[in-house]
């Protein structure tokens, strides 16, 4: 379970995150939604341990992200924007050295490296270094890099960009799965379509505000249309919504 | 302590895999840099050795007017080439050829036969090396000459030649083989020290400044390891490339001073074993303070080019006190021990002299260049604690 608290963060004079509260339950999909720049990646950053909040509070399971921190990190899997991986390692040493950081005996990231790669299907490019990757199989790799602790809850920052269909899917089939084992998925993404096919609950942010948390249809009756696009536009810009089909 | 580890192997193993940045770290630095010394050095020893005993070829203009003078030269390894040439014909082939050239002036004879000075005209150019030698063995021969008449003058006037040696001056030459070795090889220190220095570059910039770009930076942060320690593992992969290229670098100019032969040249490089094993352990405690040091200033840059930039320009500071050392002639004091990279270049020299430094020397070189690495990488630490570290 993820949970923040009146999240605040400063960039200079720029107020990146105005008092962010948040709540990611288990067994749950939970889509973070907004405008490019309205501050979902900060609020990630800040939940896996990168950024310090200038103010507010936030706990993995339990522990504070502040006070806490390598016990929260150890409760998460993180897969962070652009995925970048070790070049000159192959797929299954870049998750095996993940594993090695996370304090598992060689037999143990070994058995897990190899189960991610078949759950994945990563086998055609496991053994090739990372160097000639497509932005598919890095964040697959990168994917099952942020998994092989097993962690409960995984935060994935944009996960889908740059992705084609067949990755999309392979994507989502993976998220929904874990989310049956039980672990808390807290996910980032401007795309509409993607929450809506993925979501049991979404978080819209805007100017560094949440502006509202609900389940899809909860969303679309608030915003008093059958339109889950239209909800959010007019939750973000109430001003600037037009009438949808 | 664990984690320290695993990051260490993980960036040693990724260095090892990429073979472009292999040759340039561990071949070109540590196996043809003392090559290329070696060459200088030899081509030094060669050139310096034909001025000072090998036949000298004078150009004379006018050798009609001084016959005996050109007999006596002849005596002496000089190689008369008469040329018809006035004085600004003469100036001009000195330009062209550098020198020496002999002009005798029209009253030369008279002049000697008056007993009166009788002038001659030295033309060279002695910015070159090799015509600055030849000239000052000239002067000698052309002293002797005239001291020769002086003698013959006086003796047929009766007087005691002595009268005109008022001081007998003898210089003796305390120079010991080694030393005069270690005179040529002193840029040998610099390269040792540079090379190694080199050798750590690509591993610090790529695992840090590197890192970042790549965008791999965020996730590693994002496992349940202090961020001190990745640095530290990080800090261990460049000491260790360091280290390997330095224990290259030495065995290399070992070998190759030894196949110039330099003993052959009447000088002992004295470059053996335990001398290179000294070196390596002198040098040792600076290696630390150089990774800390890049890696400091590479995890500060904003991106891999300017990473790059600023650590070469880094690189400069410890080879400054050797420049300063070489230029001001300075001498090993416990004060300049307490000088990184200027202390290792002592004790490098030190070692090729064969004259060891005393113990309480190397201790001080040794404790102030590790407490100064201490000191660097837990600044390093700190670094990776600050967000801005992402960029």
């Amino acid at each position: 379970m993820i949970e923040a608290r009146a999240l605040i963060k400063r960039f200079g004079t720029l107020t990146a995150l105005d008092g962010v509260s948040l709540r990611a339950a288990d067994g749950r999909i939970t889509g973070l939604l907004g405008p490019n720049g309205a501050g979902k990646s900060t609020t990630l950053r800040i939940l896996y341990t990168v950024l310090r909040p200038d103010g507010g509070e936030a706990w993995i399971d339990g522990a504070s992200v502040l006070a806490q921190s390598l016990e929260a990190r150890r409760r998460m899997g993180v897969l962070p924007h652009g995925a970048g991986v070790y070049p000159n390692l192959t797929a299954r040493e870049n998750i095996e050295y993940f594993g090695a950081l996370h304090g598992l005996a060689r037999a143990v990231r070994r058995a897990r490296a190899a189960e991610l790669i078949a759950r994945l299907e990563m086998q055609p490019f496991a053994d090739r270094a990372a160097k000639g990757f497509s932005q598919g199989e890095r964040v697959k790799t990168a994917l099952a890099r942020a998994l092989v602790h097993q962690p409960r809850n995984v935060l994935l920052d944009e996960p889908t960009s740059g992705l084609d269909v067949m990755a999309v899917r392979t994507l989502r089939r993976l998220l929904g799965e874990l989310r049956d084992e039980g672990h808390c998925i807290l996910f980032s993404s401007h795309v509409m379509q993607e929450v809506a096919a993925l979501c049991d609950d979404v978080i819209v942010i805007a100017g560094g505000r949440v502006v509202v948390q609900a389940g899809p249809e909860e969303l679309k009756a608030r915003a008093g249309t059958a339109s889950l696009e239209e909800a959010f536009v007019r939750l973000i810009d109430p001003n600037g919504a037009q009438d949808g089909p | 302590m664990k984690s320290i580890w695993r990051v260490f192997r993980k960036e040693f193993r990724e260095t090892l895999r990429d073979r472009r940045s292999l040759f340039t770290t561990l071949i070109i630095g540590p196996l043809l840099m003392p090559v290329l010394i070696g060459a200088v050095i030899f081509m030094a020893i060669r050139h310096s050795g034909a001025a000072n005993t090998g036949p000298i070829t004078l150009t004379v203009a006018h050798a009609g007017r001084a016959p005996q003078l050109l007999d006596f030269l002849r005596q002496y390894q000089v190689r008369v080439r008469p040329v018809d040439a006035d004085r600004a014909r003469a100036r001009r082939l000195v330009e062209r050829e550098h020198g020496p050239l002999l002009y005798v002036p029209r009253d030369f004879g008279a002049r000697l036969a008056a007993g009166k000075p009788a002038p001659l005209r030295l033309y060279a150019d002695e910015s070159n090396r090799t015509v600055h030698g030849k000239v000052e063995r000239l002067s000698t021969l052309l002293g002797l000459y005239g001291g020769t008449i002086a003698r013959l003058r006086l003796v047929a006037r009766g007087l005691d030649p002595q009268l005109l040696a008022p001081i007998a001056l003898h210089s003796i030459d305390t120079s010991t083989p080694q030393s005069r070795a270690a005179l040529t090889l002193g840029m040998l220190s610099y390269a040792i020290l540079f090379t190694m220095l080199m050798s750590g570059l690509y591993i610090a910039i790529d695992t840090t400044a590197g890192e970042r770009e790549r965008g791999s930076l965020e996730p590693l942060l994002t496992v349940p390891v202090e961020r001190e320690h990745l640095v530290y593992g990080k800090m261990l992969a460049a000491c260790v490339m360091m280290l390997v290229s330095l224990m290259l670098t030495v065995a290399a100019f070992a070998l190759t001073l030894r196949h110039i032969g330099l003993a052959r040249l009447g000088m002992s490089a004295n470059f053996g074993p335990g001398v290179a094993a000294g070196i390596v352990l002198g040098c040792l405690p600076l290696i630390p303070a150089g990774a800390a040091l890049m890696i400091l200033v590479a995890s500060y840059t904003r991106s891999y080019r300017e990473a790059q930039t600023y650590v070469g320009l880094v690189l400069l500071v410890p080879t400054l006190p050797l420049i300063f050392a070489s230029i001001l002639g300075l001498q090993p004091r416990a004060a300049l021990m307490a000088v990184p990279s200027l202390s290792q270049h002592f004790i490098i020299m030190s070692l090729l002299r064969g004259q060891p430094l005393p113990s309480g020397y190397v201790a001080i070189s040794a404790g102030v260049s590790l407490a100064l690495g201490a000191v660097l990488g837990y600044l390093a630490g700190r670094l990776y604690r600050r967000e801005r570290l992402l960029g």
